[in-house]
């Protein structure tokens, strides 16, 4: 974990939505998951944000990473499987906001 | 490349890799030899680890409960070095199952599975498994009830992940190391369950 690190804003159980963006560069925001809202299942650490090491810089300070659990019933409007189905994606803070309770 | 046995011209990706090399040993980098034994340590690596940390789970549950709590540590009491606070466990249960997945390129947990396998990291499985789980799973022979709760799990930054499969029924007085010994690379994966063979 690195020393120089963003103070995370957000806890388990709290109901997020990863910004719907479509910038340029070296993104590990998947794309299926932009716009997206979901519940925080846990926090993961800091790490230098890796859109910032693809340009050569430190990514720091480094970027809360977060496990986020998604139903996958919302994440596909036609998606065929139990109504418990969920899909977990790692995002960085500087990705999500909060969402509506 | 003389492991595949025919003349092929090299893809995109096997000529910028020879380039580096070639250009790297040229320079003084790196010499021939350190690169191959790298490759031969890579390439021998198989998922022995991930068993031995799934039959030490199966076998005692305050360990079980340390490894989902805190994946490296728990593989570090073992003697295995796995970097602080990256590798997360997922437990199997007759409710849950879980499966893994790197959507955005290959990540996966080598340092406890090896080499990954070539169907992990093509295109078909990592945009189908995220999608329609259950239809994947099937093509692997598993096939789970509705009522079994499917979990993706997408490695996308910087943790790795590998699923503790449910233990097998009528395995209940089996040795850590028998236990070892049913354990399969796919089972820790999540796309089959362990049985008891």
């Amino acid at each position: 974990m690195a020393a120089e690190a963003l103070a995370a804003r957000f806890k388990p159980g709290d109901r997020v939505r990863v910004m719907k963006a479509y910038p340029l560069g070296h993104i590990r925001t998947p794309y299926y998951i932009r716009g997206c809202s979901g519940v925080i299942e846990r926090i993961c650490g800091a790490f230098p944000n890796p859109e910032e090491l693809a340009q050569m810089r430190s990514g720091l300070p480094a970027q809360p990473l977060y496990r986020v659990r998604f139903a996958q019933a919302e994440v596909w409007p036609d998606y065929r499987g139990g109504r418990d189905d969920t899909v977990d994606v790692e995002i960085f803070q500087h990705w999500l906001d909060k969402a509506a309770e | 490349m003389s492991e595949l046995g025919k003349y092929a011209p090299l893809t995109y990706f096997q000529l910028m890799e020879v380039s580096l090399r070639e250009l790297l040993v040229e320079k003084g980098v790196v010499s021939d030899a350190e690169v191959d034994a790298v490759a031969a340590d890579m390439k021998s690596r198989g998922f022995e680890r991930g068993a031995k940390v799934v039959a030490r789970a199966w076998s005692d549950p305050a360990y079980k409960r340390r490894l989902l709590a805190d994946g490296s540590a728990a593989c570090e009491e073992l003697g295995l070095d796995i970097p602080a606070l990256r590798l997360v466990v997922v437990e199997n249960t007759p409710a849950v199952h879980n499966v893994i997945v790197c959507t955005l390129c290959s990540c996966y947990p080598r340092m406890l599975l090896g080499l990954p396998p070539d169907w992990y990291k093509s295109r078909n499985y990592r945009s189908r498994v995220v999608r329609e789980p259950r239809a994947v799973l099937a093509e692997f022979g598993t096939r789970l009830p509705d009522q079994v709760a499917i979990r993706v799990h997408d490695s996308t930054a910087d943790m790795r992940y590998m699923v503790l499969p449910l233990r097998p029924a009528g395995t209940e007085d089996w040795s850590e190391e028998r236990l070892a010994g049913i354990v399969t690379r796919d089972s820790m994966i999540g796309v089959a369950l362990a049985k008891a063979t």
